[in-house]
């Protein structure tokens, strides 16, 4: 009697878990409508932004947004190369692996408040004085800075994934072609990572996920420019920062509205990302 | 030594080199932001540091004993309407395994855990802040509990699975109701594992800022009503790093310092935690 109550309950937590899922896209979906009503999917392909004259379009938030986290993947791409060989086959086990291992979980842990503080105070004026060595306009801000910063926060989430798939490779498959006389960087190349393949490629999808919501760090490093930016080395803004920005001062309907509608794209297109990640895990079983 | 065996044994080594020094930058990296921050902010810290509300700008002194009440009160707030719910539905995971519910339930519990925090924050607003009218501690809390949930599920479920089933079976054998089984056999013997995903989860939301911006959004005062606006340690790091005063910046070295020890703290005691699980 009890425990068939028990159970109940415990099915009823299951629904309220569903019912929350479909709270979160109604919200979102129902808040965002008189911006949708207004400008419907032109939204994504609108660049003015003017919340005096309530014109709004997503276009260039759209654009920062994947630029940003593109650029911040390829900058990152040989380092989560470089630690998910060198962890997951170099050193795997042992004193010096595992702090290693630590260290670079622990980057993510550093909370991207921090790195933001830390980047506007240290790494903005050392990117200035880059630029001024390139002979482009010294911002110190812009989208490359932000795209470097970027690219140090989501390393650990690929190189942690992609350094357990390196280690699944069966030992035989290894010493098989070690047998037939190929070095270390052969095998790496020629036999762990092609079995490793899909693990790899699934981290730098939750990567890139990271790097597409990531707000702190984006808000206080971007610049904060609310136009098509024209070059890397320009302030921009992202899906994440311009929220940032403006929610809390948003006064009229049509702006609210226009900023949650943009949250709307930015959780599709990240929800996207996972799932691709969480379908190639599967096909990897790890 | 042919040459072409000679060129690959090179090549071996130079890619191994090569490999290893483009590790150690994010390493190297790491080291510098922490080193960085502890030398900066431990030269603010001090007793009126920690114990003083902040002074109103141009005056020397004052703390961000506001921003430490408020950080306390969030992870707090969030911890309540996260725990029950995690931990019932991470059972529920559990015991309903195959079931279709289930399979809908993780994938949701996924999808949630993927939401950008920002994002996070627009939901409490549009559920506390709207209805409400005006921002607070209680819609803070909300968005860290959403950011908290996923975390608290997947351990709970993670942490029963590990159990044997010969522990539940010998329960259940010797005629003990399910519910009983659950909490007298199952629960005590996952718990140490539940508390580490709690404190994931804790460590997780402590930094948050994003979420709190347009719901806690800050307070320079101290206060302990859930109701009102209330200010965190992120949150006062954003606040006083972007400002154009000298003072406040020097106060968001102090406050980052004394975030960064502690989530760095939790994650320690986490890992050693969990290695002692194993």
């Amino acid at each position: 009697m009890i425990d068939k109550f028990f159970k109940n309950i415990l099915k009823l937590f299951g629904f309220i878990i569903i019912f929350l899922g479909l709270l979160i896209f109604l919200s979102l979906f129902s808040s965002s409508l008189p911006s949708i009503k207004k400008f419907g999917l032109k939204f994504l392909f609108l660049s003015d932004w003017d919340p005096v004259n309530e014109v709004f379009g997503g276009l260039p938030f759209i654009l920062g947004t994947l630029i940003t986290s593109l650029l911040a993947f390829i900058i990152s791409l040989p380092f989560i190369l470089s630690v998910t060989i060198i962890l997951g086959v170099y050193f795997t086990e042992g004193f010096i692996a595992e702090i290693l291992r630590h260290i670079i979980d622990l980057i993510a842990a550093i909370p991207s408040v921090i790195i933001g503080f830390w980047g506007l105070f240290v790494f903005v004026p050392i990117v200035r004085e880059v630029e001024l060595l390139l002979g482009v306009t010294p911002y110190g801000v812009g989208i490359i800075t932000a795209s470097i910063l970027l690219a140090f926060m989501i390393l650990p989430y690929s190189a942690s994934i992609g350094k357990d798939a390196m280690r699944l490779v069966p030992q035989d498959l290894k010493e098989a072609a070690f047998s037939l006389g190929a070095t270390k960087w052969e095998v790496i190349k020629k036999i762990m990572i092609p079995y490793a393949r899909s693990g790899i490629i699934a981290g730098m999808f939750l990567s890139l996920g990271r790097a597409l919501g990531e707000t702190m760090v984006v808000t206080m490093v971007i610049g904060n420019k609310n136009s098509i930016p024209q070059s890397i080395f320009e302030p921009g803004n992202t899906i994440a920062s311009v929220i940032a920005n403006e929610f809390a001062e948003a006064i009229t309907h049509l702006h609210v509205s226009s900023l949650i509608y943009l949250g709307l794209i930015l959780f599709l297109i990240t929800m996207l990302f996972n799932i691709i990640a969480k379908f190639m895990l599967k096909k990897f079983k790890i | 030594m042919t040459k072409k065996l000679k060129l690959r044994l090179f090549k071996d080594k130079f890619y191994f080199i090569l490999l290893l020094i483009l590790s150690l930058i994010p390493i190297f990296l790491f080291i510098l932001i922490i080193i960085h921050i502890i030398k900066k902010g431990i030269t603010v810290i001090d007793w009126s540091f920690l114990s003083q509300l902040p002074k109103p700008v141009g005056e020397e002194g004052g703390g961000i004993l506001n921003a430490i009440v408020g950080t306390i009160l969030l992870i707090i707030l969030a911890s309540i309407l996260t725990i029950p719910i995690g931990i019932v539905t991470g059972i529920f995971l559990y015991e309903y395994s195959n079931s279709k519910l289930a399979y809908i339930v993780r994938i949701i519990s996924e999808i949630i855990q993927g939401i950008p925090s920002i994002v996070i924050g627009i939901l409490a607003y549009i559920w506390v802040v709207k209805p409400m009218g005006h921002f607070s501690g209680l819609s803070g809390g909300v968005a860290l509990a959403l950011i908290m949930l996923p975390i608290v599920i997947k351990t709970t479920e993670e942490m029963l699975k590990l159990i044997p089933n010969e522990l539940k079976e010998a329960s259940l054998a010797l005629g003990t109701p399910y519910y009983r089984t659950i909490f007298k056999v199952m629960i005590p013997t996952a718990i140490s594992g539940i508390l580490t995903g709690i404190l994931t989860g804790i460590a997780r939301i402590a930094g948050e800022t994003a979420p709190l911006l347009f719901t806690a959004f800050g307070n320079p005062f101290l206060n302990f009503d859930i109701f009102k606006p209330i200010s965190s340690l992120p949150h006062i790091i954003y606040l006083y790093s972007i400002s154009p005063f000298e003072d406040w910046n020097q106060k968001a070295w102090g406050a980052s310092f004394i975030l960064l020890i502690f989530v760095l703290f939790l994650n320690v005691l986490i890992r050693i935690l969990s290695v002692k699980k194993k």
